[in-house]
């Protein structure tokens, strides 16, 4: 069928379109293949708006009298009114979006279709990959190597082509260790600290089972990883007795007497259906329109998103002191190993390595650890907090990577390159985009759908200089430290930027951003143009202007 | 009285963390200065800033002692003599419960000014010029002498504004049928359109009294105003309270018989409520190892920030009644010192950019709190203390003002470092300002004369307390504030509640950057201009050169190493030599590991405070590196 055979009615005239803090306007409402578009009636200036239809998570359809209101619920929390005149009309233009708006195949979407004037297709695809991170990071070059054993993704259909292994260990004992993971997710490694040598691993659970099966090729592999070293750490993101229940299902995890040199650590974080649900309540309480303080408080409470928060950067706190302070390596991982095992690595390297703070960095972490570590977007992201489809594998922990990345730029506004505009324009793009770079589940579908070939790179195009400069954080000073977030609950907050991105809160704290902006560049122009990122404490390094006026007086 | 005890040990409040130092214990302050250790981090605590003192029983350590702070400051020592502990609790016992205002800090004080700077400090503001500033007196507003001698209401002050019409029998009728005599008054005037805020004490109506010259009254205010057929008057109580006290012969008006009043129940609670609502507070954010759970539900029962926003409610409409109906109204609660303050002031800043500046916001102070005799000595347990009559309404009301700043990040000239320096100060009874419960008893105190203004103080280092983001041109679109009431605009001030809590702060502050980067802006040009005209003295041309001038970063002023301002803006240098410590630190135990980097941190940041989780005893038996603290007790600031 092809696509605008759902369209009945594709224009609608006198269309009344409402929008929080904003007045009502009048225009014509155009439904595309892949589009919902409003404009203006005026003909000089006018005003429009460009819906992805992708980006409607729910619609609610209502008559009034001869004409119908449909509400507009989008993916990237925003609510919509359209008054359209004519029952009919109404019916047709809903039902046209409900069926445009949950495209199951990939290649319908919109990105295969996305063709600006400004991008090629021929362009690069993707920051970077398993062999370049191996490249830059020369502590790995002597014990370890890049292996192309799952280059036809038969071994682990969510791992990319290439991994890296420790070289003692060759491809026929991965491929045993993999039989014993999950999903064949065996560990591979995920960061090694500048710093020490010391790496992050991570994987899905071990199949022990009920009966504490083995697998001395997994032993082998978690062996040659700390190499010598008395101690690594497990963090598994499960609690002992959850860990224990998976057994019962062919799950389990590593004991302590096949893995001796490997302490294992449980902590407890939440998943799937639960963490969705938390979204859900988290939204409707910012929606909620009673004024009462107890009321928010406890809906707050009740919705766990914090909580979430809350877990998700103890662990990874709880990952870097085992690796920067402690000295150890770690591997991470819970069930499957595509969620939360993601989150807290992720995080854990943002802590620790300065790297990974830049924009470029930022976007490389999330291209090796979420899109080629095989974290199911197109599952996870198929509804967001409005729809009222029945939930399948929906599940927001990138959400939840992103608001704690907020959390960390909150204590450490110097310390990220980016600023809170790049987050929120990728809690987004992760739900709606005209880029291919969150399409599918992993890079194996990818492949098969050509995503590279036909759709352009989100990444690519947000490091274009004209574009990044939207996203940099006026007050960026690197260090080389690791930044330790605090996780006293009095520490994290509600990310308003997002939940509460459409109210009229977001205005004064926008004009409040401007406002830095505008202080920064008057310093950056008063205090010379070619240290744009330098603040103070260089000033007194080389000679300036100042000390040439300066000079110039003595000698008068 | 001097003593020292040396080998005694501070407990970190959130973590097995300790330090070891030494406690000196003088006239005005405890001080622990920490032993061994390059930062020597010093912990000055003000005698009248202890609120209490407790022994708890004998450890193998020690003996410990809990110090809680009006500020919120908490601290565990551990003294290792059981004699010595008890010296020291003795003592403070004795010191913190002075029975005679010669005894308060404010007394001994002396920052080294003469009599005539002292003067100039008291004479910084004027509340007569306020007045005149608002546009009165006027041909409605006129300024009585009825209270010069303090002979019709105690707790107000001298001058007092009331309406042309109303006489003094009026005055004097109408003082009589309010609770300790606080007869209506102004406080402000919404020149734009002639309304007034006026404020009083509750009508002693019980169940039926009336009283002519206090319905006179009412009318004489309603009459003052030609914008407006009706008055409102605001009763700040919960309904019920006001109906309770009719039984006890006061109560409210009765709107039969005030001609053209609109009656308004606004459903603050009574002091009482309040005290016990902060303590839950302070109770919940206490806790160690808090959970998210925890910590919200501990918020939510403490109902402290719906006493927060029920204040901003009442406020937000007042102002609404005023600048959009142009009418007047009359604010009281029960004596009408408390919330009555509370609402006028808050109303008033809404209404008035004027009171979000710096000076504005002192003299707003000055206004409704001191002048009309908020209670400040009984409130925060100044002297002989009554437990009954301590209450954080200052404080709430100061709470009320940032929850605005979060709101309106550019209408506001100060940071949150001002409000809580004003904080600190109502409790360290170190300025003359805040001491007594009335004008009257301030005069008869002599301390204009005998003390010195706070106002002056704070004024001399205004820079640390501007806010970089602040826009007069934000005043001018916006006059008069409109705060939503989402209830989630009302957040838990952590850097007043949490202010000592220092592993809780955000470990770089974007407030205190921006202001040295706008300082240094400021100071460049300046230099620029300095350079040039000297430049231009000697008849150089002074075009070719571009003025891009970089400072010296030593040129800069120093900046209070404050928590809230976040982490001390240390040079590269510094940092470099500070970890350089710390690696050293950790590679001369004995049990150090092998890493390679030891702990490094950014400026103050640890794994150790944060309690991410036990690596099961892994730890256990290290000590800790002593992480440079960034303490800063506001008595040290100013002693």
């Amino acid at each position: 069928m092809e696509l605008s055979e759902h369209i009945k009615t594709a224009n609608v005239e006198d269309v009344t379109l409402r929008r929080p803090f904003h007045p009502a306007l009048r225009g014509t409402l155009c439904v595309t293949s892949h589009h919902l578009l409003f404009s203006d009636r005026k003909d000089e200036a006018s005003w429009q708006l460009l819906i992805l239809l992708k980006n409607i998570d729910a619609i609610e359809k209502r008559a009034v009298g001869s004409s119908g209101t449909i509400t507009i619920k989008c993916k990237d929390l925003l609510v919509l009114q359209l008054e359209i005149p004519g029952m009919e009309e109404c019916l047709n233009i809903a039902s046209s979006i409900e069926a445009l708006s949950s495209l199951e195949s990939v290649t319908e979407m919109y990105p295969f279709f996305y063709r600006p004037s400004h991008l090629t297709l021929n362009g690069p695809w993707g920051l970077s990959s398993t062999e370049q991170y191996y490249k830059q990071t020369e502590r790995l070059w002597d014990r370890w190597r890049v292996s192309t054993l799952n280059s036809d993704y038969s071994v682990c259909p969510s791992y990319p082509s290439a991994v890296i292994m420790p070289r003692e260990v060759d491809d026929d004992k991965l491929i045993r260790s993999a039989r014993f993971r999950q999903g064949g997710r065996f560990p591979v490694l995920s960061y090694c600290h500048h710093r020490n040598g010391m790496v992050i691993m991570r994987s899905s659970q071990p199949l022990t089972g009920a009966n504490k099966k083995r697998c001395k090729e997994d032993e082998l592999l978690l062996q040659a990883v700390i190499d010598g070293s008395e101690l690594g750490y497990i963090i598994d993101l499960r609690s002992a007795q959850q860990a224990q229940q998976a057994r019962m299902t062919g799950g389990g995890f590593e004991s302590k007497s096949f893995y001796s040199h490997w302490k294992r650590i449980h902590r407890h974080h939440e998943r799937g259906k639960v963490v969705q649900e938390s979204l859900i309540k988290l939204v409707e309480a910012c929606s909620d329109p009673s004024h009462s303080v107890d009321r928010w408080l406890s809906k707050l409470e009740n919705s766990k998103w914090l909580s979430h928060v809350h877990s998700a950067l103890s662990t990874a706190g709880l990952v870097v002191e085992c690796v920067e302070r402690d000295g150890h390596s770690v591997l991470v991982h819970g069930s499957e190993g595509t969620d939360n095992t993601l989150l807290v690595s992720s995080l854990a390297q943002l802590i620790l390595d300065p790297a990974s703070r830049t924009v470029t960095g930022f976007l490389c972490l999330l291209e090796r650890e979420w899109i080629q570590a095989g974290h199911p977007f197109q599952q996870r992201c198929a509804h967001s907090a409005y729809s009222h489809a029945r939930l399948k594998q929906e599940c927001p922990i990138f959400l939840l990577l992103l608001d704690c990345v907020w959390q960390v730029w909150r204590q450490f506004p110097l310390a990220l390159e980016f600023s809170e505009a790049l987050l929120l324009r990728l809690a987004q793009e992760v739900y709606a985009s005209n880029y291919g770079t969150f399409l599918c589940n992993s890079e194996q579908e990818r492949c098969a759908a050509g995503v590279k070939e036909n759709t352009h790179c989100l990444f690519q195009s947000l490091l274009r200089p004209d574009i990044e400069e939207q996203y940099l954080n006026p007050l960026y000073e690197p260090t080389d430290l690791a930044i330790w977030p605090s996780v006293h609950p009095q520490s994290l907050q509600l990310w308003t930027g997002l939940f509460l991105r459409w109210t009229e809160y977001a205005q004064n704290m926008e004009e409040a951003r401007e406002e830095v902006w505008s202080i920064v560049k008057e310093h950056h122009e008063q205090a010379g143009p070619d240290r744009t990122n330098n603040t103070l404490s260089t000033h007194c390094d080389t000679l300036t202007p100042f000390e040439n006026l300066m000079d110039e007086l003595t000698i008068l | 009285l001097n003593h020292i005890v040396e080998q005694v040990k501070l407990l970190d409040r959130f973590s097995n963390k300790s330090v070891t130092g030494t406690l000196h214990l003088t006239a005005t302050h405890l001080i622990f200065v920490e032993s061994n250790s390059t930062s020597a981090q010093e912990i000055w605590i003000l005698h009248h800033h202890i609120a209490s003192v407790e022994k708890l029983s004998l450890t193998t350590s020690g003996c410990p002692l809990l110090i809680q702070c009006r500020n919120f400051r908490l601290v565990h020592f551990v003294i290792p003599r059981e004699r010595d502990c008890h010296d020291i609790y003795s003592s403070l016992l004795r010191l913190l419960r002075p029975v005679s205002y010669d005894e308060l800090y404010a007394f001994s004080y002396n920052p080294k000014q003469n009599d005539q700077q002292r003067e100039e400090g008291w004479q910084l503001i004027d509340l007569a010029a306020e007045f005149e500033r608002m546009g009165v007196p006027c041909d409605q507003w006129q300024l009585t002498d009825v209270n010069r001698e303090y002979k019709v209401c105690k707790t107000y002050p001298r001058d007092v504004y009331v309406p042309i019409t109303a006489s003094k029998p009026i005055i004097v009728g109408s003082s009589k049928f309010r609770s300790k005599g606080r007869f209506p008054v102004l406080t402000y005037f919404y020149q734009e359109k002639k309304a007034a805020v006026c404020r009083c004490s509750q009508p002693l109506s019980g169940f039926s009294a009336r009283c002519l010259e206090d319905e006179h009254m009412l009318q004489a205010i309603s009459k003052a105003n030609h914008n407006s057929r009706y008055i409102y008057v605001m009763d700040t109580r919960p309904k019920l309270n006001a109906l309770a006290n009719r039984a006890a012969g006061k109560g409210y008006e009765n709107e039969d018989n005030y001609s053209n009043i609109r009656f308004q129940f606004v459903g603050i609670e009574n002091i009482h409520v309040m005290r016990g609502s902060l303590q839950k507070l302070l109770e919940g954010v206490g806790t160690r190892s808090l959970s998210m759970t925890d910590y919200l539900v501990g918020l939510e029962n403490s109902g402290w920030l719906r006493h927060i926003k029920a204040i901003m409610d009442a406020a937000i409409f007042l102002a609404k009644a005023v600048t959009v109906e142009g009418a007047s109204v009359l604010v009281h609660c029960s004596d009408g010192w408390d919330r009555t303050a509370q609402v006028c002031a808050l109303g008033s800043l809404l209404m008035d950019p004027y009171y979000r500046t710096i000076k504005g916001f002192m003299v707003l102070i000055e206004k409704d709190w001191i002048s009309f005799g908020h209670k400040f000595a009984d409130r925060c347990d100044q002297l002989d203390p009554d437990p009954k009559e301590v209450s954080p309404i200052f404080t709430q009301f100061l709470e009320c003002v940032w929850q605005l700043t979060e709101q309106f990040p550019q209408a506001f000239e100060f940071s949150e470092w001002f409000l809580i320096q004003i904080h600190e100060h109502v409790h360290s009874c170190q300025f003359g300002n805040f001491l007594g419960n009335s004008q009257r008893q301030r005069e008869d105190l002599q301390l204009k004369e005998r003390t010195y203004s706070l106002w002056a103080h704070l004024l001399s280092e205004n820079q640390n307390y501007l806010n970089p983001l602040f826009s007069p041109s934000f005043a001018e679109s916006h006059p008069v504030l409109e705060p939503s009431t989402q209830a989630y605009h009302f957040k838990f001030w952590r850097n007043m509640y949490n202010q000592y809590d220092r592993s809780m702060h955000p470990r770089q502050s974007i407030l205190k950057h921006v202001l040295t980067l706008q300082e240094s802006n400021r100071e460049l040009e300046g230099t620029v201009q300095a350079l040039k005209t000297k430049l231009q003295k000697f008849g150089v041309n002074t075009s070719p050169l571009k003025p891009q001038t970089p400072p010296r970063e030593c040129s800069l002023p120093p900046r209070p190493q404050s928590l809230i301002l976040g982490a001390p803006l240390l040079s590269r240098k510094e940092v470099q030599q500070e970890e350089d410590e710390e690696v050293f630190g950790e590679e001369a135990r004995e049990d150090a590991p092998a890493s390679t980097g030891g702990e490094r941190t950014v400026e103050g940041s640890s794994a150790t405070e944060n309690s991410y989780g036990e690596l099961m005893g892994s730890f256990g038996s290290k000590n800790e590196p002593g992480v440079v603290t960034l303490e800063f007790g506001v008595a040290r600031m100013t002693c």
